[in-house]
């Protein structure tokens, strides 16, 4: 039986908070004049906050006890819900005027997608568009691990919520209390959006680009307020952005082991240094591809690293349209698609962790084909990995390769290409953002109908949360026990 | 404070369970993966998979920083050089459990003090003290001793007829001459700390303070104190027995062991030559029937499996035992034992983390009034602690009936100069005195504590 009450208040927690963060936003629309959005704001904050402290208020579990289930309905739950009232804003404005769109904008934002189904960026309205950035920066980190770390809970159950809210194949504490550990999070990823608000602003940025860019970077998320992205914008301040999105698609981990002052363990990570190489690879084979088109290699470098480690943080910035690069430049960039940044980090995709983890089950497997009484462990960082943690990563694998299948014939009704729609599906499942051809980084999602944008927003949910969370919440039988009972009944 | 477990079995996960609840950072420390697994989905800890003599496992857990290191596996060799690596990796103050009798002799307080060892703790002989002190003074569910052993706080549960029922404790000083103090009380599952008004009703189970001589006297005016146990049967010949029969012989009872195992009944007999020892299977009633059942005066139960133990003590409780001792390790399993009517429940586990959590807030606030002693009682559910009063104590000299106490405390007796005080409200907390406090729900780390 579900401990319904328990996913109830912490579902209404969010929601107060999520009011509460409407209020910055609310702040920039007042700045700016745009009193529409500003009446659409104050409207949302009402209805979230009456709704989230009404349900804080009066429900009273009886039990503060939860398990994993518990954990991956309240996640599943609360992301849902903050999405649903998160697109508010863009509805009540008329500025994205079907709902359906409003909330795969917001879905987009939370998830740190960044795909949009605007076709006019600079029409929105400040306010607008800074809450489409703020998203990301809420979502990255994760909206319930913000919540452990200012509300204060008694039960030290959290575990579950962190394990389901977080990405990665294996989520670990950095300090003995949870609380600690999420403040520690936050407190990292807050100084580096600043740090990187400063980068931004030092190099002639005006403020509110700046801020908008800061939050989508360190979200890794990608939504711009320009038509072109980034293209318009200086060298130096896209270098900034660059350095930026490779400093978010690493694990938050190695930050806090700088902190204290534990060179070794960041010197010998090996999940560190295979992303980098991937990185730096993959930027050699793009520079080699596009020198052609620019004659020069600074910004051949430049526009292919640009474009690596925005696909491969997952974060979706463009600094050129790479839809007009040669095929083994978008093929290297569609690959990085899959593979994303590295676990613990505000990046999507399937994690460094998770691929090198893969690679090594396949190898040890051949191994043992060759030598069927070999016996070898799996190791990562020197540490043998165990066997739960190695299914767990070739069940999700499976999972995840499915949930692509699934999407890409789902949204196959639509009259596109091949090309457009395999990078659709796997663009939102791995919460990249652009993809190839017409939902390429100067085209948007706008042309999709009402279905397949229902699909893809399930999609960028499910990628998010790493698939297993709104999986079991979608299932009843987590929800009624009825369903078991019966089926206990028939096997006995 | 930052303190590391390492091994975390029955007693492992115990100790965890009650620093958490007392607030501090803890890291766990184990080789088994999944034990790992499930303590931080119930508990708010840090884990870190290895072995606890090994450095690099020692690193990860923080041992440089750690304030405390409590090594508790199974073995007593592995416990002591996690703990010697432990101190000589930064760790400020180490436990470790050392539970063979081989170690507890004379060799025990030179490895203690060689391999710096700030605490040993040996659950076992706990237990078995705590079973020598109820076998002592049999209608008593628990007894607690504070320092000098000459003051004591006494659980007893008020039948039907007895003198105590429907009495309102203003009236007891004039009803009985004896002095001790009515403290805590358990009414069904709640507890409270009773005031002036408060009426006693059978089937409460109390918590008694006072100087260990007037509490007898007070038994006898009760008709509580019955004939001290002469004749004690143990079932399972346990390292608990072993402690508990020594000390029992060494008073003048008389010892009857009952174990399964031939070889650990040489070993017994090897041990203890002035005690009977029996070899059969104590889970058949006619081995127990054939031994004497009918007539000891007191039948602990001491196998290692908590379900047989409790089996057995109903139907020593059926046979009209005077008094039955139950072990019962797990807590959900000692509360259903309550419930089927064996009243003295002792269990290993619970009594280790009470002196750890004891030992941890002492550490806490070593420059304030010190923690001496910590006990739960009431199944757990309310505290009894004894603090050094220091010079730092605000309300040195002041008449206790000028003190503001918070809610749900009482000052259950003063020790001064070994005399022991029952507190009234014109007397007053000196420097150098002992205070009992009785507490209910609250963490108390300081005497200032409990005032508001």
């Amino acid at each position: 039986m579900m401990n319904r009450r328990m996913i109830l208040l912490r579902v209404g927690q969010m929601l107060v908070l999520e009011s509460i963060m409407l209020i910055l936003p609310l702040i920039i629309s007042i700045i700016y004049g745009e009193w529409d959005s500003m009446t659409a704001f104050s409207e949302t904050i009402g209805i979230t906050a009456c709704l989230g402290l009404l349900t804080v208020i009066f429900i009273k579990p009886h039990s503060k006890v939860i398990f994993a289930r518990e954990g991956f309905a309240i996640v599943a739950s609360a992301w849902v819900f903050l999405s649903l009232f998160g697109a508010l804003p863009f509805y009540f404005s008329r500025e994205i005027p079907n709902y359906v769109d409003a909330v795969f904008e917001t879905v987009s934002g939370f998830t740190t997608t960044g795909a949009t189904i605007l076709t006019d960026v600079e029409s929105m309205s400040h306010g607008m568009l800074f809450w489409r950035s703020f998203t990301h920066w809420i979502g990255g980190m994760g909206v319930l691990v913000l919540i452990m770390a200012i509300v204060p809970t008694d039960s030290g159950r959290s575990m579950h919520i962190m394990r389901a809210e977080m990405a990665g194949p294996v989520i670990g504490k950095l300090v003995p209390k949870i609380k600690d550990t999420a403040k520690i999070l936050y407190i990292i990823y807050l100084a580096l959006t600043v740090l990187e608000f400063i980068f931004l602003l030092l190099g002639g940025m005006p403020v509110y680009d700046s801020a908008i860019h800061a939050l989508g970077t360190a979200g890794t998320g990608g939504f711009g307020i320009k038509a072109d992205s980034l293209g318009s914008y200086n060298p130096y301040l896209q270098w900034v952005i660059i350095v930026f999105m490779y400093i978010f698609s690493l694990n938050f981990n190695l930050y806090y082991l700088l902190i204290l002052k534990k060179f070794i363990p960041v010197v010998k990570n090996t999940e560190l240094w295979i992303y980098t190489a991937i990185v730096l690879v993959s930027t050699g084979i793009i520079t080699f591809s596009i020198y052609p088109i620019y004659n020069n290699v600074h910004d051949s470098i430049r526009h292919a690293m640009f474009q690596v480690l925005s696909i491969s943080s997952t974060s979706g910035f463009s600094s050129v349209d790479f839809n007009t690069w040669p095929m083994l430049a978008k093929a290297v960039l569609f690959i990085l698609m899959f593979i994303g940044g590295c676990a613990g980090s505000t990046a999507g995709g399937l994690k460094i962790a998770r691929v090198m983890l893969l690679s090594k089950i396949v190898k040890r497997d051949i191994g043992h084909l060759l030598h069927p009484r070999s016996v070898s462990a799996v190791k990562i960082d020197g540490k043998t990995v165990d066997n739960n943690t190695i299914q767990g990563v070739s069940a999700y694998f499976a999972l995840y390769t499915f949930l692509i299948m699934c999407t890409f014939l789902l949204i196959s009704f639509e009259p596109f290409n091949l090309e457009t729609n395999i990078s659709a599906a796997v663009s939102c499942i791995n919460n990249v953002g652009p993809g190839f051809s017409v939902v390429g980084p100067m085209g948007s999602y706008a042309d999709y109908s009402d279905f397949s944008t229902i699909v893809l927003t399930f999609a960028m949910l499910f990628g998010r949360l790493e698939i297993y969370p709104l999986l079991l919440a979608l299932s009843p039988r987590s929800w009624f026990t009825s369903s078991n009972k019966s089926k206990f009944r028939r096997a006995s | 404070m930052d303190i590391i477990v390492v091994g975390c079995g029955k007693i492992g996960s115990k100790i965890v369970q009650s620093l958490v609840e007392e607030g501090h950072d803890v890291v766990a420390v184990d080789n088994n993966s999944t034990v790992l697994e499930s303590i931080t989905n119930i508990y708010d800890v840090m884990t870190v998979c290895g072995s606890g003599t090994d450095c690099e496992t020692l690193q990860d857990a923080g041992v440089s920083e750690a304030e405390l290191v409590i090594a508790v596996t199974a073995s007593d060799e592995f416990n002591m050089l996690c703990c010697y690596l432990s101190r000589k990796m930064g760790a400020k103050h180490t436990i470790a459990r050392i539970r063979k009798p081989e170690y507890n002799l004379e060799s025990l307080s030179f490895l203690k003090h060689q391999l710096n060892i700030s605490v040993v703790i040996n659950p076992e002989m706990y237990a078995a003290r705590e079973m020598y002190n109820i076998v002592r003074m049999p209608s008593a569910v628990k007894i607690e001793s504070f320092s000098g052993r000459n003051f004591e706080i006494i659980e007893i549960v008020i039948n039907e007829g007895s003198a105590l029922d429907n009495l309102k404790l203003m009236d007891i000083r004039s009803r009985f001459k004896e002095k001790f103090l009515v403290s805590v009380v358990k009414r069904g599952d709640e507890v409270f700390i009773p005031d002036g008004n408060f009426v006693l009703r059978k089937g409460d189970k109390i918590g008694l303070t006072g100087e260990s001589g007037e509490i007898l006297k007070l038994m006898r005016v009760l008709g509580l104190e019955r004939k001290q146990a002469r004749n004690i049967m143990l079932l399972g010949g346990s390292r608990i027995a072993y402690y508990l029969a020594v000390k029992l012989i060494a008073s003048g009872h008389r010892v009857k062991i009952i174990e399964r195992d031939p070889v650990r009944c040489d070993e017994l007999s090897d041990l203890l030559p002035k005690a009977v020892i029996i070899n059969g299977d104590g889970a058949q009633q006619e081995v127990l029937e054939e031994e004497g059942l009918n007539t000891t005066d007191a039948f602990v139960a001491l196998t290692g499996m908590d379900e047989e133990n409790i089996l057995i003590s109903i139907f020593a409780s059926g046979k009209h035992v005077p008094k039955v001792i139950t072990k019962v390790n797990r807590g959900e399993l000692a509360e259903m034992a309550n419930n089927l009517g064996i009243d003295t429940v002792i269990s290993p586990k619970q009594i280790v983390a009470d002196r750890i959590v004891q030992y941890a807030r002492a550490l806490e606030n070593s420059l304030g009034s010190n923690v001496e002693t910590l006990y739960k009682i009431m199944d757990e559910k309310a505290e009894v602690l004894e603090f050094n009063v220091k010079s730092d104590f605000k309300a040195m000299n002041v008449p206790l009936k000028d003190l503001k106490f918070k809610d749900n405390i009482l000052l259950g007796g003063i020790i001064r100069n070994r005399k022991s005080i029952l507190p009234t409200g014109n007397d007053v907390i000196l420097e150098g005195d002992r205070v009992i406090v009785v507490s209910e729900s609250r963490r108390l780390n300081d005497l200032s504590d409990i005032l508001r």
